[in-house]
């Protein structure tokens, strides 16, 4: 008997042990990934200077678009913003940009000492719209086409590397 | 500069502990029967480095010291004194930190305050508690490291989040860290007492002041947790069973366990090989519990950064914590015989015991079911307060009947003389809670049985009381706990069942009636503040047939470092009831959304956990004169 319970308890932790070094590389955090391959609905998003809506029919219009997400207090957004320079130059891509929370004198300035690579540049002063893109940190871009279907999902600033990426999608 | 001098005396810690060890094992060999000086010596330099070495990081957070990368991420320039220092503890390095000065300081401490027990006992706990603070330094060292630099030095750091800027999150950490950290004691004096043989009374005696110092600060740390959910979460409520505020009750409830074993140990030499689980499952649940926060594996109000690495450090620290306690248990362990009668206060404080551990499991399961459920057949599931309340509260009328008659019971064999006395009792009780049911409104048929066995308790705790000073044997510490109890579930019973809640939707000059109060959105103002900008609404709350009046300002507030919004509540405090307001803005829209509660009694469900953890320091100075 004493024997079985030895056993029993045992088995028991290294059962639970076993369990929470599994779960420890099953990250349980919210991941966006799954985005990829899945077509956006709805958007309405306001404008950043005039007092319209940029919506879904604006943006099956191009062909390809890059939704990216920036604001003038994120350092990172500096470092891609040649990229944008650019990217922005391709005629096959339309560049939108959403500025997250953020002042807007603040992101004027910002793009008139770096250049203003958007086609649309619309704003999301709470945060609140981006997260229906599944955005929880900027600087992040999304890629789609004109079928509103998300083709890649950048996280954090767009590098060489990405850029490269993003002109073969483009040029298909 | 800084970080050299925390990282130096970090690694001169570790030297410590492996020299405290050395020493310690040399001083089983020979022959002389007290402790040898130099490690009373070592001791005390260990402790006091390791104090030095946390002022040392303290002063990098007053400094605003960036070069430091914990000071960087978690700290402002602008930021307020209090809460450049609070900083300190408020992040995974820093607490963890705070941890092995707890390790540290019980260490000596529990050498010195031990001088009337055996040698080799106190020598076997000391190197037992260093293993462990070595283990938590290497984890500092060398993946958590508090001092560690970040080149270039930036100008600016990125703020401590605005939810943890609150007094009571800023005292929180260090009461809970005496309380779990403080359980790692009496783990160490458990395993040395079933290495040299050391058990029954003596041994009771030498842990008994640590089970309570921990205990109480538990509840304490408990308490303000609670209290800052309660006034920073904006959800009216202050219990939520969250992964994490569960993983601060497990070890309370094997705390509150052990804390009446040890009674029946002492008095009785009963429930040896009992206590000594205990001991060792209240700091393996503490381990437990800092592992699944800081791992991340469990999604809380905690935000720790998410890095696996440090998850599988803790694990295998408690795998081999738990697998060397439950083999050398087994190695020791004697089945004993003991005459236990039913009617006995033994009897009852096995029961004590059983429902303390039947909470332990019952919340224990609830937290890390989901985990389990998501390994074995990657189903996200959530266990939320339905379970805990259903499984929970039908069980606490049973307990608070048995808390009462418990005290009063008699070693050995006990005669139910007072059986006139308690039934008297229950009807006061029963009485009074008709008198509630009149006075207010009537509530649900278990909602009567809480209020009832509650109020049984109190009762049958204020005739102990009477009767002990009629006596002159006065046990204050165990009526207050008790009675403090007692009134923590009557006051969770009236504020479940009196409570008022109203979601409206309002814009600035509109008002609305509800009830007996009508609310009114009289302003709104932008304001400038040291380190955030704020929304402030101006709301009139009036109560139509008290006639009263009262302005409540909640905010909605806009922090740039880093860049958070935070909806603060607006509460006024009463002594029978709190006022709670909310408000948070409805995109594209001049209308806010409002939460309007009335909680009774909440004052008072606060007071009440005082008063348990208060009888704890009590019974310890009770137990300091004695000696």
């Amino acid at each position: 008997m004493k024997k079985i319970i030895k056993l029993f308890v045992l088995i028991l932790v290294i059962f639970i042990i076993g369990i929470f070094f599994i779960s420890l590389n099953n990250s349980t955090r919210y991941d966006t990934k799954g985005l990829v391959g899945q077509k956006i609905k709805k958007i309405s998003l306001d404008y950043f200077s005039e007092n319209k809506k940029f919506t879904e029919v604006d943006l099956k219009k191009n062909n390809y678009t890059l939704i990216n997400f920036w604001a003038s207090w994120c350092g990172p957004c500096r470092d891609e913003h040649i990229f944008l320079l650019k990217l922005s130059k391709e005629k096959n891509l339309k560049l939108l940009g959403v500025n997250f929370k953020d002042k807007k004198n603040n992101a004027l300035k910002f793009l008139n000492d770096l250049g203003n690579p958007y086609d649309n540049l619309t704003k999301d002063e709470l945060g609140k719209q981006s997260v229906n893109f599944g955005i929880y940190g900027i600087p992040e871009s999304i890629l789609i086409d004109k079928e509103l279907v998300i083709l890649k999902k950048f996280t954090g600033p767009i590098s060489e590397k990405d850029f490269r990426n993003i002109k073969s999608i483009i040029k298909k | 500069m800084l970080s050299n001098i925390g990282n130096a005396l970090l690694f001169s810690n570790i030297l410590l502990g492996i020299s405290i060890i050395y020493f310690s094992f040399e001083n089983l060999r020979n022959k002389e029967q007290r402790v040898s000086k130099k490690i009373y010596r070592l001791s005390l330099l260990q402790s006091t480095l390791i104090i030095i070495c946390f002022f040392n990081l303290i002063a990098a957070f007053i400094t605003s010291d960036f070069s430091i990368i914990s000071v960087y991420q978690n700290s402002h320039s602008l930021k307020p004194f209090f809460y450049k220092v609070s900083g300190t503890w408020g992040n995974h390095e820093g607490s963890l930190l705070l941890w092995v000065i707890i390790l540290t300081i019980f260490s000596f401490l529990f050498l010195i305050y031990n001088k009337s027990h055996p040698k080799n006992y106190r020598v076997y706990t000391l190197i037992v508690q260093n293993i462990l603070i070595l283990g938590f330094l290497f984890f500092i060292l060398f993946n958590s490291n508090p001092f560690g630099v970040i080149l270039p030095t930036p100008s600016e750091g990125l703020g401590l989040n605005p939810i943890l800027q609150d007094p009571a999150l800023a005292i929180h950490p260090p009461l809970l860290y005496v309380g779990f950290v403080g359980s790692s004691i009496y783990f160490s004096a458990a395993i040395a007492s079933l290495i040299t043989d050391y058990s029954d009374k003596l041994f009771a005696q030498s842990i008994k002041n640590w089970v309570l110092i921990s205990w109480s600060f538990q509840t304490l740390g408990i308490l303000t947790g609670s209290i800052w959910a309660y006034y920073e979460l904006g959800w009216g409520g202050f219990w939520f069973w969250d992964p994490v505020e569960n993983a601060s009750l497990l070890p309370w409830f094997a705390m509150t366990a052990l804390v009446h074993s040890l009674i029946a140990l002492e008095k009785r030499k009963f429930l040896y090989f009992w206590v000594i689980i205990l001991c060792l499952l209240t700091f393996i649940l503490s381990v437990t519990g800092t592992f699944l926060v800081r791992s991340g594996i469990l999604n809380s109000v905690h935000t720790f950064a998410n890095d696996p690495s440090r998850g599988a450090y803790i694990l295998i620290f408690l795998s081999l914590m738990i697998f060397a306690s439950v083999l050398l248990f087994f190695k020791k362990f004697k089945t004993s015989n003991y005459n236990l009668n039913a009617n006995s206060k033994e009897t009852f404080i096995l029961i004590n015991n059983w429902f303390m551990i039947f909470y332990l499991i019952t919340v224990l399961l609830g937290t890390i079911y989901p985990i389990f459920t998501e390994v074995l057949t990657d189903n996200k599931v959530s266990v939320g307060p339905p379970y805990y309340n259903t499984v929970i509260i039908p069980v606490v009328i049973f307990f608070l009947f048995f808390m009462a008659v418990g005290p009063q019971t008699k070693w050995i064999k006990n005669k139910f003389s007072n059986l006139n006395l308690l039934i008297k009792i229950l009807f006061g009780a029963i009485l009074i809670n008709f008198v509630i049911i009149y006075l207010s409104k009537s509530y649900s048929l278990i909602s009567n049985f809480i209020i009832i066995s509650s109020i049984f308790l109190i009762l049958s705790s204020l005739n102990d009381l009477y009767k002990t000073i009629k006596q002159r044997k006065i046990d204050l510490s165990r009526i207050i706990s008790h009675s403090g109890f007692g009134f923590l579930i009557l006051f969770i019973g009236l504020n479940y069942n009196f409570s008022l809640e109203k979601d409206l939707n309002l814009k600035v000059g509109e008002a609305r009636k509800f009830e007996n109060y009508l609310l009114e959105f009289k302003n709104l103002q932008l304001k400038d503040f040291k380190n955030y900008k704020a929304v402030v609404g101006e709301f009139k709350i009036k109560n139509l047939k008290e006639n009263l009046e009262l302005t409540l300002n909640p905010e909605i507030r806009i922090y740039e470092s880093p860049n958070t919004i935070t909806y603060e509540a607006s509460i006024r405090t009463g002594i029978l009831k709190d006022y709670y307001l909310t408000m948070s803005n409805i995109d594209r829209s001049e209308y806010y959304n409002i939460k309007f509660q009335k909680k009774p009694f909440m004052l008072w469900i606060w007071i009440s956990v005082i008063f348990i953890s208060l009888g704890g320091f009590l019974r310890l100075f009770k137990n300091e004169k004695n000696y």
